[in-house]
């Protein structure tokens, strides 16, 4: 019984960000990477159900360049995960090329009880690889969850939709299931753990071996650029009581947003 | 000419003021506007579509429809694309529209772009911008090889006018076939508040540590009351426990556009500025003149948040009475 964790590298929340000089992309050099911080709910989730289920094995994938994303599977294998598999593809794939190739190498690797990810990666917040990896495998779907609990046949889980409504869902298995935050509080690795990822041997495929033609590809990114500066900010002064009638008259009058 | 198609949503039996906005854009291009509306109070419904743009309406009142499963949505949405040609599909960047939209996307092999803030359509052209990093740069979205472009455009980024009453719009009923389900809605537990969600709000009330504890949020509270607002949080307080995730504002937590952000007690942090930054209008109410969050805000006002907060409900209970 397999569990696969689909993991993306992303570049460290506290990363300043700074545009190449043909707006083609983000300068990447000196970037700190970490593991998508929803994929980490997805990988405690994928242990904790291993822990339950000793026949079950954990396979951690990612689709990346090779050099680089290997290092998401290893904090992944530190975790708990058993086996990794790294799709070596080029940077700037789409969210649908993306969703092809992690389903093929799913599919040749035997296919999945239950596929785990994380609701989106932060650093594009497209949403959508899950939901096309599940399309792709033919089984059912559900995002942003924060509750979950396995069954012999099925799967519940509870997903956080829009105004703080809770929708309790069964998914008949094998199914996807993208992890938001609250679902677990992930785990950190353990030293032999980190040490055991260290020599674990990493299974890599070629994405252009998967028959992923170009044509595949249907969205495109350009012209990146960073946010207009905002003007000074305007402190408002003299006693509490001016201040506040201070900012009702502007937010009225001035702003006119109230 | 490209036609469009628009997910249409409802709320409390009105279309939803973030699928007003998609069926106006549509229908100021000219061309031909599907509104699809997948709701057992249809009916009611398609008229208000036509007011807001739309030539065509496609409905299905199937109770199927009464909440949201993936798989009965996917195949609808796709049996109405199809049937009605549309090549340029809109949705927003809903909790239900960024569900559906990718899975609809694979099954129909279509270009998928999710968040957009700005929209573009001219003639076969269609280019969309959207946040990285949650807001800390952006970036310009063109589709190829795709015969059906699909976008989710977050919430208060059009305008709206209010619908013309004169319009009318062609109706018919959707038919398709009802898979078979492996996704069992087994309960619907409605969220406490009845406020709108934090991506939808058009006026957030924030808070952060400065508030000291989670039984503080109340002043928040009463204030978002007076302003119709949705109380955010900065992620320090959620980790803390005082609130709830659904709350989070920033990169790990929600990223919104409002026309007023009122950040209370929340230092801002580079993760929090990235997810609010958008705001038309921040106020930051802070006692500490160097905190971060005063470099993002257009009005600041440095003092105890406990004084200011109470006042400032008061004074906007009293302008907004008149």
């Amino acid at each position: 019984m397999k569990v696969f964790v689909c993991l993306k590298q992303v570049p460290d929340t506290e990363t300043k960000i700074k545009i190449l000089p043909d707006q083609s992309g983000i300068d990447t050099a000196g970037i700190k990477w970490v593991v998508n911080p929803y994929d980490e709910f997805a990988i405690e989730e994928a242990v904790k159900f291993k822990e339950k289920n000793p026949t079950a094995q954990v396979w951690a994938i990612t689709s990346g360049p090779k050099a680089r994303a290997i290092e998401s599977l290893r904090t992944a294998l530190a975790m708990g995960a058993d086996e990794a598999i790294v799709i070596n593809s080029p940077d700037g794939l789409d969210a649908l090329s993306t969703a092809q190739a992690l389903a093929k190498t799913i599919q040749q690797e035997g296919g999945a009880h239950l596929v785990l990810t994380g609701k989106m990666a932060i650093d594009n917040s497209q949403s959508s690889v899950p939901q096309m990896v599940a399309e792709f495998l033919g089984i059912p779907h559900t995002t942003v969850v924060s509750k979950f609990e396995a069954t012999a046949e099925s799967f519940l889980v509870e997903r956080d939709a829009d105004g703080g409504t809770k929708e309790v869902i069964q998914l008949m298995s094998p199914a996807l299931v993208a992890a938001n935050k609250g679902l677990n509080m992930p785990r950190y690795a353990s030293l032999p753990g980190i040490m055991k990822a260290k020599k674990k041997i990493i299974k890599e495929v070629e994405f252009s071996s998967l028959g992923i033609t170009t044509t595949e590809q249907k969205v495109r990114y350009s012209g990146f650029a960073l946010p207009p500066e905002k003007p000074p900010v305007k402190l408002l002064s003299g006693d509490v009581a001016s201040q506040v009638s201070q900012l009702v008259e502007a937010l009225r009058n001035e702003a006119k947003v109230i | 000419m490209s036609k469009f198609l628009v997910f249409t949503e409802s709320h409390n039996g009105k279309i939803k003021r973030s699928s007003q906005e998609l069926l106006q854009f549509a229908a100021k291009s000219g061309s031909p506007v599907v509104s699809l509306i997948l709701d057992p109070a249809a009916e009611a419904l398609g008229l208000e579509a036509a007011h807001h743009g739309a030539t065509e309406v496609l409905f299905s009142k199937d109770a199927d429809f009464e909440s949201y499963n993936p798989e009965v949505f996917t195949t609808a949405l796709v049996e109405a694309i199809q049937k009605s040609g549309a090549s340029t599909v809109l949705a927003s960047s809903s909790s239900t529209g960024k569900d559906l939209f990718p899975r609809v996307a694979a099954r129909i092999k279509a270009g998928v772009v999710s968040d957009g803030i700005e929209i573009q359509a001219s003639g076969d052209d269609l280019k969309v911008k959207k946040p990285f990093y949650a807001g800390k740069c952006f970036a310009t979205a063109t589709f190829e090889n795709t015969a059906v472009k699909m976008v989710l455009m977050r919430p208060n980024q059009l305008p709206v006018m209010a619908g013309d009453a004169t319009k009318t719009a062609s109706q018919s009923e959707l038919s398709f076939t009802k898979p078979s389900l492996k996704t069992l809605i087994k309960a619907i537990v409605k969220g406490t508040s009845e406020k709108l969600d934090l991506t939808e709000a058009n006026i957030i009330v924030a808070g952060g540590r400065g508030l000291k504890e989670a039984s503080n949020f109340k002043i928040l509270n009463d204030l978002a009351d007076v302003l119709g607002a949705t109380v955010g949080a900065s992620r320090a307080v959620v980790d803390a426990g005082w609130v709830g995730h659904s709350m989070q504002v920033g990169q790990t937590g929600k990223t919104v556009a409002p026309s007023l952000y009122i950040a209370v007690g929340l230092s801002g942090a580079i993760q929090h500025l990235a997810g609010m930054s958008g705001s038309k209008v921040i106020v930051a109410i802070n006692s500490d003149p160097n905190a971060p969050i005063f470099q993002k805000a257009t009005y600041g006002l440095v003092g105890d948040a406990f004084e200011i907060v109470p006042l400032l409900a008061a004074e906007f209970k009293k302008v907004l009475q008149h």
